[in-house]
């Protein structure tokens, strides 16, 4: 048919050089961001850096819990609604383990504070990284062949199962630890103050963030971990032991959030039963924000969310506030996913459809 | 699994294989012979409680036997409890006699004879037997919530047993009707004074007073269209990323609940504090004299009120039954669970996915709606707590523990986690504190323990205590 081998050549649509009517409401929301942003530079600019840089500790503590929620998407498709429960649990046993083992106090000299500090990390990351692992064992792999809702409902339950767990062993109040991070100034320029805790927050962030992208792009485990998300199928008949694989994946997934619970937990000094589901929401925001699957698409939609959460919490110019920062997170949330499911980095997937 | 070791999943699947695989004597036999063993040491601790398990075993065994010595057995059974639990007696009697029925007059008076004695309910309460471990029959008002929740679950039944789509923020439709009543029929707008068929108030109270029987309705419309808004852009997504939207959209709306009480100088949920006192739904005067008194002016006023609240709750229920039953059958009903056992395959024979979705979303929110109008009404309120998280994992649970897509199963999950929730955990708690002098306080590891049933119900049996054979079969054809 000659009608057809023309219609090859000649393109359906016209190429898109203009954007459509949802990119065009998207960029007004985003002009309208920078310039709610700009003008409360231009007023408060010593507030506008000062709560910056509180931002970016923000997003460096919802990076290490949205990286958990992409490795593990990434490699089974599956979103592991645990996980802030997961978060919550290493800020739990951080905090009892400051409290009750290391027993510190605000004021440490820093050859106690910092080896208590590293072990802290340590213990967290292990306890987190094996409970994580276990949950998948029990609640996910029995339900690798059921219909892909049914891991997400176990999930849904596991999480309620940990907050109990929690709840049944330190009671339904805040368990409060002493600050023991210094709070003193790193510098204070102008009305601009920094202090050492929320640096400190980076300091023990980033190196994760950079030990992760190695392990999943220089070693052999990290490469069958890429292969096992790719296809999990191809990737077994290439030697891959699939189910390992995804136990460490886990693993890795559970250790990061319970670094980021200890780090929480020293930093904001209170953790709850409760605490991780609504942080491990946003954490799931930032992932998707970021899009799903992909680590610094996370680690850059984290310090996205981190940044508009702190902006809305502490500029004074026309901010909504505290009250409404859920909101607008899960407004945000609904809007990429709706618009743009593939996030900010996320390649083309079928997601949307 | 390439030759490696087995795991603990694949160990229970081979053991239930082999369960399946022994003689029905042999396993009636083992299950009988379990729960004796179970009832024995139990009967030490609370006789009755020891008793009661014997006594199901008992039932349990009977249903196997052959249909003569069945029959004697049940007769026996029968005359032995009619001296001490008269009401035992007879509800074995009414229950024996609708097994023996022929199967098709069973289909309907299984049905027939729940509604009845659901009907009467009030007035044989004080009549019946404790429960071991459970305690009393559950009171009116625990009913009046346990039919509302039943009514909830066969709505989400609707969007997750025949859709398929896992919503995890079904309690924002509930809430979103419960403060549609709350809006109509409260002193909450009292800039206005609106009196439509209201009754059990005064004529000078300012603020809106829609009738009930009006507002629930209204709800049940104004929530499916709510449903249709938060469908539209979101429907398009594919099952996980869906129930994360679900999920956003239930935690934005008590949100805006909670600090509605001052946008931008509008006064429109009264904050934290919610919206009371609502009005309560009645009859009128001029009814109440035509019918000699039968039917009250006002709920809230009425000695009987209590049994009237219940009674409407049925009514309701049953209409929500009925509707169910009839999009189920429906071409709309058969699009749905084509969307949910082959999305692709369904597109492919021209069911339009996101009209069908959609109509599944709307027909979920308004039965949400409708329960949520119904339950402020009765509870005379409406706060932001009403859209907790936790309400919409509970009622997920009960469609997942009844069998999703199976009203039956979903109606006796909802029945029996309602009534855990309103009042069996806090007995089960007092129970086991009297018995092992402990003092555990059960209620607060609610969404825990409904956490593990939804996961052991997923594991061990994804079909729910009563399957639909239908959903049975896709779940199964995986493993």
């Amino acid at each position: 048919m000659s009608t057809d081998a023309r219609s090859e050549t000649v393109p359906r649509r016209l190429p898109r050089n203009l954007p459509g009517p949802t990119g065009i409401v998207g960029s007004l929301l985003v002009l309208l961001v920078v310039g709610w942003l700009l003008t409360n530079l231009a007023k408060t600019p010593g507030d506008f850096f000062q709560i910056l840089l509180f931002g970016l500790s923000l997003g460096a503590v919802y990076a290490l819990v949205a990286l958990g929620y992409t490795l593990v998407y990434g490699i089974l498709e599956l979103i592991n609604f645990a996980h802030g429960d997961v978060f919550m649990f290493g800020g739990t046993v951080s905090a009892v383990f400051i409290l009750e083992v290391f027993q510190l106090g605000s004021h440490e000299r820093w050859y106690v504070l910092w080896p208590s500090v590293a072990a802290c990390v340590v213990i967290a990351m292990a306890v987190c990284g094996v409970l994580n692992a276990l949950i998948e064992m029990v609640a996910y792999r029995p339900l690798r062949n059921a219909p892909r809702l049914a891991p997400l409902i176990t999930a849904v339950g596991m999480s309620f199962i940990l907050q109990d767990v929690v709840l049944g062993w330190r009671g339904p109040n805040y368990i409060t630890v002493p600050s023991v991070l210094p709070r003193s100034d790193v510098f204070n320029v102008g009305s601009v103050e920094y202090r050492w805790d929320e640096l400190i927050v980076l300091l023990v962030t980033v190196p994760l963030l950079l030990a992760l992208v190695y392990l999943v792009q220089r070693t052999k485990q990290g490469k069958a971990m890429r292969a096992t998300a790719q296809d999990r199928e191809a990737a077994a008949m290439m030697g891959i032991n699939v189910n390992r694989t995804i136990s460490f994946t886990f693993l890795v997934a559970g250790a990061l959030a319970g670094a980021g619970g200890l780090i929480y937990v020293l930093w904001q000094t209170q953790v709850r039963f409760d605490s991780g589901f609504r942080l491990g929401l946003i954490s799931f925001t930032a992932a998707v924000l970021g899009g799903i699957g992909n680590l610094p698409g996370a680690v850059l939609g984290a310090t996205v969310i981190g940044l508009i959460q702190a902006f809305n919490e502490g500029l004074s110019w026309s901010a909504p506030g505290g009250d409404w920062t859920q909101s607008i997170v899960f407004s945000i949330l609904i809007l990429i996913l709706v618009f743009r499911p593939e996030g900010l980095l996320g390649e083309k997937t079928p997601e949307g459809q | 699994m390439s030759g490696a070791a087995l795991s603990p999943s694949d160990r229970l699947r081979a053991a239930g294989a082999a369960w399946r695989r022994l003689p029905a004597l042999r396993r009636l036999k083992l299950i009988v012979g379990l729960l004796a063993a179970i009832a024995i040491p139990l009967g030490f601790v609370d006789t009755s409680l020891g008793i009661g398990i014997a006594a199901v075993a008992a039932l349990y065994g009977l249903s196997k036997l052959p249909q003569r010595p069945k029959l004697v057995a049940q007769v026996a059974l029968i005359v032995a409890f009619a001296y001490p639990e008269p009401s035992l007696s007879a509800i074995l009697a009414v229950f024996f006699g609708v097994a023996h029925l022929p199967a098709h007059l069973r289909r309907f008076a299984l049905p027939g004879v729940a509604l009845a004695a659901a009907i009467a309910y009030p007035f044989f309460l004080d009549k019946l037997f404790t429960i071991p471990l459970l305690g009393e029959f559950p009171s009116v008002n625990t009913g009046v919530a346990m039919v509302v929740f039943i009514m909830m679950a066969v709505g989400l039944n609707v969007v997750v047993g025949y859709a398929g789509l896992l919503d995890l923020g079904y309690v924002a439709f509930y809430a979103f009707g419960a403060y549609t009543t709350a809006w109509l029929a409260s002193l909450q707008f009292s800039q206005v004074k609106l009196h439509i068929g209201s009754v059990g108030i005064t004529h000078s109270m300012p603020g809106l007073h829609l009738s009930i029987w009006l507002i629930i309705p209204i709800a049940g419309v104004i929530t499916a269209l709510a449903g249709v808004l938060i469908g539209l852009p979101t429907l398009r997504l594919r099952g996980d990323y869906l129930a994360i939207v679900t999920l956003g959209f239930g935690e934005i709306l008590p949100q805006v609940a909670r600090n509605g009480a001052d946008l931008s100088g509008f006064n429109l949920t009264n904050g934290p504090n919610g919206i009371t006192p609502i009005d309560a739904p009645g009859f009128g005067h001029t009814l109440h004299r035509i019918t000699g008194g039968v039917l009250p002016v006002d709920f809230l006023s009425d000695p009987s009120g209590q049994n009237m609240y219940f009674w409407t709750a049925l009514g309701l229920l049953v209409v929500t039954i009925f509707a169910c039953f009839r999009l189920r059958d429906s071409r709309l009903g058969r699009a749905w669970v084509a969307i949910r056992e082959d999305e692709i395959a369904a597109a492919a024979m021209g069911i339009p996915l996101m009209r069908t979705k959609t109509w599944a979303y709307a027909s979920g929110a308004f039965f949400g709606g409708v329960s949520g109008a119904f339950y402020a009404s009765f509870k005379s309120a409406a706060f932001p707590g009403d859209f907790y998280f936790n309400i919409s994992i509970f009622i997920l649970s009960m469609v997942i523990l009844g069998g999703m897509g199976n009203i039956w199963g979903v109606i006796v999950g909802a029945a029996l986690l309602s009534y855990l929730d309103r009042e069996g955990l806090a007995n089960i708690g007092a129970w086991i504190n009297l018995h092992f002098h402990t003092s555990i306080d059960v209620p607060p590891y609610e969404s825990g323990i409904f956490g593990l049933i939804i996961i052991l119900v997923m594991l061990f049996r994804p079909e729910g205590l009563i399957p639909s054979r239908r959903r049975r079969a896709e779940l199964h054809e995986g493993s």
